[in-house]
This record gives structure tokens, sequence and C-alpha cells, in this order.
């Protein structure tokens, strides 16, 4: 048994949780409060890598990177929700799906039109480039920020989420819309704020993915189907239900590409196992969502209230 | 006992801690017409939608002609020839009264699986559906949009509709309600030629039609039934005055 | 009954079929023969696009993942062929099963759900579809698989030529728009239409609404998958990237322009739409962007979105009476 690599790919299927999750829970938070389906929300992923990337090609921070291109994605979302977002939701959800195609293909060409067709390449800061040593398992330094940060943005939103005024509208507005508009709140400027975050944390996913895999074109579009798998599995509107159907979707999804066609030879013949393995791993986080469905409709954790 | 088509025994349904319908007794015989009274928030409209099979009940048991139905579904018992129509008028809107009606007739007429003769070529399906038009009056307006003519016009579509399923029961639900003087009369009219072949529960706040048409009346009050009896038997009952007819009514 | 929208009259189709049909000679004659290709690709989309529109148009069942089903006819051709089975009518049952059986158990856990729901789930199963393929390094996965010679049918009916090809579609074409048309206006389509507007009220009528959906969802994706089978014959080469849900988004893209719930309408979409690309991609690169722009402009401005439109339309059809 090879635990070092045991070790890496249950981290490995940590830090996809936890990048699903920041994409999941803005996702999540936009279907259940505004009824929004945003197709493009993994837009804003691609544009927080291309953001970052670009600062830190001028400045040489990863920091400044990261806070500049949060403050960005931010404002690009703002922006999103204010002109086209905001005219969407008394309408039908067709109109959501045309809109927000449309969105991509007006990103994706924008991004081609600023920074060229080939991807970008985010260098890292030497001391986020190493190895960490635990015992006997060596672990790359930068995944390990990862998945701190992803805990660290997680723990801040469970704050804001259940300890906050904000946090309480969110959760109220997740259940009932009418209600939350009844007492008076400023109900657009809370969406702005829910649509304007979801986008950052979304941005952030991207910043923190994109010194491993480059940013490119359309890197959000595919994505952001295992962010809506997420959604589903943990029930909309439910930021918990996205946090553990995030960490659970990613660990299935790693460690069924590392162990699946071991796992299946125990049951068939080797090269049976080692065609049918990888295909069936590709689906297997889809049989999940369809399992759900079956048996629990309303998600893993639905918000309180749902039937 | 009298023959009885509709038995409702123990019905209960509640909502967080509000009971709907608490234990809730009630027989519909055989080719009569059953009237629930009371006020509003009674229950009524709860009751109409468990005998439907909209809600489920909490407890309790529903028999259909000998047969518990409480584990049907609407389409189910629709099937079985219970035919609702609903308080708020639920009609497709952007279709003719007569394409409407034609669809209750198919389904009334076993599944329309059926793809390929088109369905306005169907004379005999075209006749049927304008003789249930014409029985609440609105042939002439067949082949307008159901949005286009008016609200009274549309609660005689609801009950066209049931008409055309050619049930064995009915559940009209405030048939009246939003319907004119002489819209009105022409609906007590039709109940009145049904009686004897068709079995109806109806709920009506309108006095007139209910005391000149229910052959059994039952009033509800706080989600129970506190009195079953003839009409006149009930309007001289103290305890139904009291709960219900008794203030601002004659 | 007419079912055309107000402004074009069926003569004006029939006229639309007539040229269609005589394309072939028209176009040698103008010595344009490259805008056959074109022409076949927009009547095989044109096929898929009124397939989704008896679910969505229709049926108000919005699915963002029927190019699945274009992906699993054309590799119905592809992988018999891999393995130098030829067969025409093998492909096409290949094709009209696999898809019946894929898109009942999907369908069958999809239409328990509804809106926002549904869309995911149907773009969730069209991207599984489309990574299991990708994952297939036997048929080439990401390079893609390679159709060296087309499905083979008796003589008469061979496909092999350009031309002969372009009959093949055009003659499916006629096949869907005439189903269709049947379809909807029989027992069966009036129930999906129904309960499009008024499932409650279908079902209070006795119609188990989810029984008659599933079955429209099957017809539909196995029509798609016939659709597929000849895109697999006319690209010769095909990749996971037909299935993705963006290829699913331009379907409804195509559906949307031409008019939702008409007969005609996703033929003209898709027509327009690939005549667009075509145009637009000539001109600049970066034709996604109007594209783009386009649709948002579409949403946003025209009557009252999409669903002015569908609200226009039953107001216009229903009074043709």
């Amino acid at each position: 048994m090879d635990w070092n690599l045991l070790v890496t790919q249950l981290m490995n299927g940590l830090q996809l949780g936890l990048l699903l999750f920041l994409l999941a829970s803005g996702l999540t938070l936009i279907f259940g409060i505004m009824d929004f389906i945003n197709l493009s929300h993994g837009s804003f992923y691609m544009i927080g890598a291309y953001f970052c990337g670009t600062i830190v090609a001028k400045t040489g921070s990863f920091v400044t990177g990261i806070i500049v291109g949060l403050i960005g994605v931010f404002i690009i979302g703002a922006l999103v929700e204010w002109l086209i977002a905001r005219k969407l939701y008394r309408k039908d959800h067709l109109d959501h799906v045309l809109v927000t195609f449309g969105l991509i293909l007006i990103f994706d060409t924008l991004v081609h039109l600023l920074w060229g067709a080939s991807g970008m390449a985010i260098p890292l800061p030497d001391v986020l480039n190493g190895q960490l040593s635990f015992g006997g398992l060596v672990l790359p330094t930068y995944r390990l920020l990862i998945i701190v940060a992803g805990l660290l943005v997680a723990a801040i939103l469970f704050i804001l989420v259940t300890k906050t005024r904000l946090g309480m509208l969110v959760r109220a507005g997740a259940s009932n819309r009418t209600m939350v508009e009844a007492l008076g709140v400023n109900i657009d400027r809370l969406f702005l704020v829910v649509f304007a975050l979801g986008a950052a944390m979304a941005g952030l996913a991207g910043m923190l993915i994109a010194p491993i895999t480059e940013a490119s074109i359309g890197m959000g579009n595919d994505i952001i189907i295992v962010a809506f798998v997420v959604v589903i599995v943990g029930g909309i509107g439910s930021v918990k239900g996205a946090f553990y159907a995030a960490l659970i979707i990613g660990l299935i999804d790693t460690l069924s590409r590392s162990y699946l066609d071991q796992l299946l030879t125990l049951t068939m013949p080797g090269n049976y196992a080692e065609t049918a393995a990888p295909a069936l791993s590709a689906m297997l986080i889809y049989i999940l969502m369809a399992a759900v469905l079956a048996f629990r409709p309303q998600g893993l954790f639905p918000i309180a209230g749902v039937k | 006992m009298a023959d009885q088509l509709l038995e409702i025994t123990g019905l209960n349904k509640h909502f967080g801690g509000i009971f709907a319908t608490e234990n809730v007794n009630l027989s519909v015989e055989r080719g009569t017409i059953h009237a629930v009274i009371g006020p509003n928030g009674a229950g009524k409209t709860t009751l109409i939608a468990q005998l439907s099979g909209q809600l489920k009940p909490d407890s309790g048991n529903i028999e259909f002609d000998g047969r518990s139905i409480i584990n049907d579904s609407v389409a189910t018992r629709a099937r079985m020839g219970i035919a609702r129509s609903f308080q708020i008028t639920s009609v497709v809107m952007p279709m003719t009264l007569l394409e409407n009606v034609m669809l209750a007739v198919q389904g009334g007429s076993g599944h329309s699986f059926g793809f390929w003769s088109p369905v306005h070529r169907d004379r005999a399906m075209e006749t049927s559906a304008m003789s249930s038009l014409a029985e609440v009056g609105l042939e002439d307006r067949a082949r307008r949009t159901a949005a286009n003519v008016s609200h009274g016009e549309q609660r005689q579509l609801e009950v066209a509709m049931a008409l055309a399923m050619k049930p064995r029961m009915l559940l009209l639900d405030e048939p009246m309600a939003g319907m004119g003087k002489e819209e009105g009369a022409m609906m007590i009219d039709i109940l009145k030629r049904l009686r004897g072949d068709m079995t109806i529960l109806l709920i009506e706040h309108d006095m007139d039609a209910v005391f000149s048409l229910a052959d059994q009346l039952s009033v509800m009050v706080n989600g129970h039934v506190i009195a079953t009896d003839t009409v006149e038997n009930i309007r001289a009952n103290k305890e139904v005055q009291k709960a219900y007819l008794g203030d601002g009514h004659a | 009954m007419s079912w055309l929208p107000a402004n074009l009259s069926g003569r004006s189709y029939a006229l639309l079929l007539a040229i269609l049909a005589l394309a072939p000679f028209i176009l040698e004659w103008a010595n344009q023969p490259f805008y056959l290709d074109l022409l076949s690709r927009a009547l095989i989309l044109g096929i898929a696009a009124i397939s989704l529109n008896l679910i969505l148009g229709f049926g108000g069942m919005i699915s963002l993942g029927h190019a699945a089903y274009i992906g699993i006819g054309a590799y119905c051709v592809g992988i018999p062929s891999y393995y130098d089975y030829y067969n025409g009518w093998l492909h096409l049952a290949l094709a009209l099963s696999v898809s019946a059986i894929f898109a009942l158990i999907t369908g069958a856990i999809s239409l328990r759900t509804k809106g926002v729901y549904f869309i995911m789930i149907t773009m969730a199963f069209s991207q599984m579809v489309f990574f299991t393929f990708l994952s297939m390094e036997e048929y080439g996965a990401d390079d893609g698989l390679v159709i060296y010679s087309r499905s083979e049918f008796p003589e008469w009916l061979s496909m092999d030529s350009g031309v002969s090809l372009y009959y093949w579609v055009f003659a499916m074409l006629l096949l869907s728009l005439m189903f269709t048309h049947r379809l909807v206006h029989a027992r069966f389509g009036r129930v999906i239409v129904g309960s499009r507007f008024n499932e409650q009220r279908m079902q209070a009528l006795g119609f188990n609404t989810y029984r008659y959906r599933l079955t429209c969802y099957v017809i539909s994706a196995m029509m798609c998958s016939v659709a597929g089978m000849l895109f697999g014959n006319f690209a010769g080469f095909i990749s996971p990237d037909i299935m993705g849900w963006a290829r699913s988004g331009e379907l409804i893209f195509m559906v949307i322009i031409g008019g939702v719930a008409t007969f005609f309408g996703p033929l003209v979409g898709t027509i327009v739409f690939v005549l667009l690309e075509e145009f637009l991609s000539a001109i600049t690169v970066y034709w996604h962007l109007i594209f783009g722009v386009m649709l948002v402009a579409l949403v946003l401005f025209g009557k009252g979105g999409i669903h002015g439109w569908l609200s226009s339309w039953d107001r216009k059809e229903a009074d043709h009476g």
C-alpha cells in the first residue's frame, strides 16, 4: 500500500472539493435566493485567474494578485448583476439559460481579445513552490495552501451566514424570498451583494488553481457542471450542503480515478477493468447525483423549511 | 344502509400545529348532492384536496365505491371517475374552450397514447365536447381562447370539463364563485338536472344554491364537521346557527 | 388550425421545402457545390432542433443536454465502423435503441424534477456522456474518431455521395416535420401541450403527466439520434466535442430564433444560425462575441423575452381556431 500516494490523492480530493465549494457556494445561494440559473458562473472563475495572472506579471506579488483580483471579480460580478441578471429574475428560466449562455460567449471572446488564445501561466513565489514533510509524507506546499485557504473561506462564510445580519437575510431569502421583501429589506442590494460575493469566490477558486493548471479560455465551463452537481447533491440554497457535497464529490472523483481500476480488478478480469475504470469514474459523480435525486431529491443537507 | 359512493372516515390533516381537517367523517350517497358549507378557513378546500389526491392525509380513510383510494394519485382517481373543479380556476388558458373540453373527453376515455390521428378531425370527440359545452351554455363561444372569456365563463368551463370526463362523482369547489346572477342561476339548473344520475360533493358559499340543491348538508368549522343532516334540520340546528349561520345570516 | 407564425404562410414553407428539395441541382447550376455541405449540416442540425422543440417548445421541458443524443447517434456509426461493421440498418437500429435506453433512464430521473433542477440535471447527464466518451481511449477520446466509410445501405438507398447523403438528410427532415406535426395534433400531443401550461389541470383530468412526458422525451431523443447518425456519416470524423452542453445551448438558440413551438421554426432557426455562423466567422475570429451579444440582446429587449414570444404565439395560434 503506497501511503504517500493515498495521502496525496486524499489531499487532491480535498483540494478539488474545496475549489468546488468555492464555486458551488455562490451558485447555490444565487439559485436559492434569486431562483436564477447562471451558466456563466464559471466565467468568473476564468476572469479571476486572468486578473490574478496579469497582476502577478506586473507586480511580481502573488498576494497582490489575489487581493486585487478578488476586488476586480467582485466588481465584474456586481456589474453583471446590476446590468443583466437583475432584469431577468422575474423571467422564465429559459431566458436565464439563453442570456447566461450568451454571457459565456461574450466573456470567452473578450478574454481571447485581451489576452490571446494561448493560456497564461502564473508563476508562484519560490516559498510556495516547495514541499513540506510530515513524518514520512511529502506534500506540495502550494496544495496545502489551497486547502488551508479553502477551509478559511469556508469558515468565514459559515460565520457570515450564521452569525451576521447579512447572513440571516441570506438564509431567510433562501427559504422565503417574499417574506424578506415584505420585511422591507433592500432586496436589490442584498441580491447584488450575494451575486458579487459568489462571483468573487468563483474568481478565488480560479486564482488558486491557475498556478497549477494555467489560466485558459473557457476553463470554467466544464467545472461549472460539477459545481451544479454539488449544488443538487447538497441541496439548493444550502451552503452547508454545498460544503459537504463538494468534499464528497471532490474525494470520490479524485480517488476513483486512482483506485477504481484496482477495485474493479477484484470483480472482473484485468483488461476489462482497465477500459471500464476511466469511463466508470467519469460517470460516478453523476450516478451519485442520480441516486440523490431518486432517494432524497431535496439534497443531502437541505435548508430548513424545504420538504 | 343506503348506497354510499364515497365514504370518508377519520380524515386528519395538519400543517404545523394547525389541524386543517380533524377527524372528518362524511358519506355521500349515490345519486345525491351533498353540500359542504362553512366559514373561510374551515377546511373545505383541504377536504377536497385530500379527496382528489392532491394532499395526502395524515390519517383516516377514503373509500370510493367500496374501495380505498387513499394511496391513489390524482390522475388515478380521476380515471376512476372522480372529477374535480378547482376553487381557483385551473384551465389551459392558451387553448380554446373546445380544446379544453376535448382534453377532458380524452381524459375520460382511456389512455391518450395516440400518436397519429389529429384530434381536430375526431368528430365523435368534438361532438362529445360540444355537448358538454352546451350543457353549461358555452357552445357559442367554443372557439374562443380560455384566456379571452370572462371569469364567470371560465368557471362554467371548469364544470363543463368535469362533466366531459363522464365521471361517477363530481367534486365541485365553489363552482359559482365570481359568477353573476344569471350564470349562477344557470349553474343551479345544471346541477339540478344532474341530480339522480350523478353523485356530487359541492362546496359553496351561495346559500340559495345550497339550500335548493342539497340532499344532505355538512357544516364544517375549524376543520371539524359539526353537523350533517338534511337542509331543514341543519337550518333548525341551534349549534350550527351559533357557529355559522347565526351572525348576520337570515 | 394554423400552427404557423402569423407572418409566414403555409405557402412560404412549401416554397422553402421545394427549394431545399432542388438544392443540389440549383447549387450545381450556380457552381457552388460547397454550399451543399453547408446545407447538409444545417438540415442535420435542423432535425436535432425539431426534436428538441418537441420537448422544449411544445412540452415546456428545457433540456440543456440534448446534444448528447447527437453524440450517441454519431458514435453508433463510429464505433461499429471501427470494428468494420458498416451496415446502415445496424447503425440506425443502434442509434435508436441506445438513445431510447439512455433517454428512458436519464429521463425517468430528470423528469421527477422541475425548473432549475431539471435544467441542471439534463446538463449534468449530457456531461456524463461527454466524459464517458472522452475517457474511451480505444475510440480516440479527445483526438476523435475517423469514420472511413459511410453507412452501407442497398444501392438505391446509398448515402455514399454528397448528393445522396443530402437526400437522405432531406428525407429524414421531411419525416421529422411530418411526424412532429402529427404527434402534436394527436391525442398524445394535446396532453403534452396541455401539461406545459397547466400540469395540475391535466392530472385532474386523469393524465399521468410524468409518463406522457417521459414518452415524449424518449421520442425526442430517438429523433435526435437519427440526426447524430446522419452527422457521423456527413462529417466522417467525430469527437466528444459534438455533445458538450455548449452544443446543447446552441441547439436551444436555434430553436428560439426560429420560433418556439412552431413546426418549421426550428428548421428556419437552424438555417439562420448556420448561415450566421458561416458568415460571421469569415469576418472575424471573435464572432462568438457577436453571437453572445445577440443572445443577450434578444432576450433582454425582444418583446418581453422569450416568454413574451411564447405568450404572443399562444394568442396568435389560439385565435386561428
